[in-house]
């Protein structure tokens, strides 16, 4: 790795003084990504600001009025396990051990879980090819390269990449927001609005300035929640990042669909929620597989496929529909 | 921007002075790579004794482990979080070292392969791997073990992983079936695929830890 020095910060306000004064320099919490990146040369800061030490940061606060305040610091593995999580909104638990190996469960922070920056080969290897993440302006390898693992959703002639984080997946179905502090004081951002569309600017990944600093994500009590799971479908059974995947949360009266949310990754540069098809799904029948399938695929009409992602449209629909079914078992 | 020095934590904290020193933090070169960074002394409980280190901030903690303190068993594979084989516990949670840096373990409980045994006799697992043939070059098998042993307390703390048939269900070890612990293996390759053996290994030391 390139050289660089570390500080321990314990305090929020000197972070975010430092971070915003300071281009260079980068938050550090579990690491697992970050030092992937370094290694990579994908991103070279100069000083890393370790977070590790801010106190009460690490908390899963599960509140009285039913929803869920999940501290930036704690561990994949801690929140997965948490009793309140894995027993009201399952599909939290299932996104986070989907995800990763046990050893990096146990190091990586949620609000770094958040942070991930995209699998894109190109992206990730920096064998000179261009990629405007990495180069802005350099252009996109992937748009006419291996592109199997791409966005069909939102894309731009700038970048196909798919953003990685599975628990982002679940958040969004959710309706999580996003806390965070910055130089100017505290605000919350809807999960739907915290990661960006590529555009014409991709190495943006979310809407965070310098300077911002995630303290921890809340998610709001939800009939839905308790009825929901995550299902991922990728090229291995373990330990390897989504073709596809979907957060299906339900609500159902006898197996009359009541409300539904339906988010999923890999297919587009933020987490894709099926907003068309969440509408048209009230009032179904969980038993009515076709008339199911046929409603989730109104939400694929501006799917976009490159030469290699075709596959995607007709798996992630299977997905979405068997994600569907199997959340609607657990009422 | 004056960032304050006092507000940083020095001396107890996991940076020396040296690295904190005003004149490095202002001075951020323009390039990464010319930057020049002083060793720093980091202090950690390893396998039960105090032990120093020198590092550099870049200095991973496999790095350190290896180079500084000589404890080889801990194996460097692929050094991208990718392989498993340099799988270590950090206050007896399994993490991986390639991943983590040398000078953010300052005052960590850290255990390598060289640690598990006590007394002179192996640990349950250690002797399992033998009883079921669970290596065969043995360059991976210092990570699976102190995977598995991560992953025995992990099921016995009852968390469930992705291969549980319900995640809102109770977990007990007695649910640690051999799909589980494959699942809970997977971050650990062993490129002579004793895989089967592997799992005979950890679900026997399951059984007796």
């Amino acid at each position: 790795m390139h050289a660089f020095t570390i500080s321990r910060v314990v305090d929020a306000r000197n972070a975010i003084a430092m971070h915003d004064s300071d281009p260079r320099s980068a938050f550090i919490a579990g690491g697992t990504d970050l030092i992937g990146l370094m290694k990579d040369r994908a991103t070279l800061p100069a000083r890393l600001l370790d977070i590790n030490g801010f106190p009460g940061m690490a908390a899963v606060d599960a509140r009285p009025d039913g929803s869920l305040l999940i501290g930036a610091l704690a561990r994949m593995s801690d929140v997965a396990a948490h009793p309140v999580v894995r027993q009201r909104f399952p599909v939290i638990t299932e996104g986070l051990l989907f995800a990763a190996s046990g050893q990096l469960r146990n190091m990586a922070s949620i609000g770094g879980n958040i942070m991930q920056r995209t699998r894109c080969a190109y992206f990730r290897d920096g064998d000179g090819l261009p990629c405007n993440k990495r180069a802005p302006g350099s252009g996109c390898s992937a748009l006419h390269g291996l592109n199997r693992s791409h966005a069909i959703f939102g894309w731009s002639e700038s970048c196909v990449a798919t953003h990685p984080s599975d628990l982002a997946v679940a958040l969004t179905a959710l309706d999580a927001t996003v806390h965070v502090r910055g130089l100017h004081g505290d605000r919350v951002i809807a999960f739907s609005e915290f990661h960006r569309l590529p555009g014409d600017t991709p190495e943006k990944d979310n809407v965070l300035e310098r300077g911002d600093l995630i303290v921890g994500i809340e998610v709001p009590a939800s009939v839905e929640a308790r009825a929901s799971h995550y299902l991922k479908v990728r090229d291995r059974q373990s330990y390897e990042f989504a073709l596809v995947s979907t957060a299906a949360a339900v609500a159902i009266d006898g197996r009359t669909i009541q409300s539904v949310r339906l988010a999923m990754g890999g297919v587009a540069h933020r987490p894709w929620r099926l907003a068309a098809a969440e509408t048209a799904l009230r009032g179904l029948s969980l038993d009515d597989g076709p008339r199911l399938k046929a409603t989730i695929a109104t939400s694929f009409s501006d799917a976009r496929t490159l030469a290699h992602n075709a596959f995607k449209v007709e798996l992630a629909q299977r997905c979405a529909l068997r994600a569907l079914q199997t959340a609607g078992a657990r009422v | 921007m004056t960032i304050n020095r006092r507000e940083f934590i020095e001396g107890a904290g996991l940076v020396a002075g040296g690295v904190m020193a005003a004149g490095v933090l202002d001075a951020i070169p323009a390039e990464a790579g010319n930057l020049t960074v002083a060793p720093v002394q980091v202090t950690a409980v390893v396998n039960g004794q105090p032990r120093g280190m020198t590092v550099e901030p870049r200095t991973t903690l496999l790095d350190a482990l290896r180079e500084q303190l000589h404890l080889t068993g801990t194996k460097k594979g692929c050094d991208r979080g990718e392989c498993g084989a340099c799988t270590v516990l950090v206050q007896e949670r399994r993490v991986l070292s390639c991943m983590s840096l040398a000078v953010m373990q300052e005052g960590k409980r850290i255990t390598t392969i060289e640690g598990l045994q006590r007394d002179g006799k192996l640990h349950p697992l250690q002797a399992a791997f033998i009883q079921h043939d669970g290596f065969q070059c043995g360059f991976c098998t210092s990570g699976q073990i102190m995977s598995g042993v991560g992953l025995i307390e992990e099921a016995r703390a009852g968390w469930p992983s992705a291969a549980t048939a319900d995640v809102t269900k109770p977990f007990t070890l007695a649910d640690l079936t051999g799909a589980e612990i494959r699942e809970r293996m997977s971050g650990n390759l062993c490129r002579c695929a004793c895989y089967p053996n592997i799992v005979a290994a950890v679900s026997t030391a399951a059984a007796e830890v």
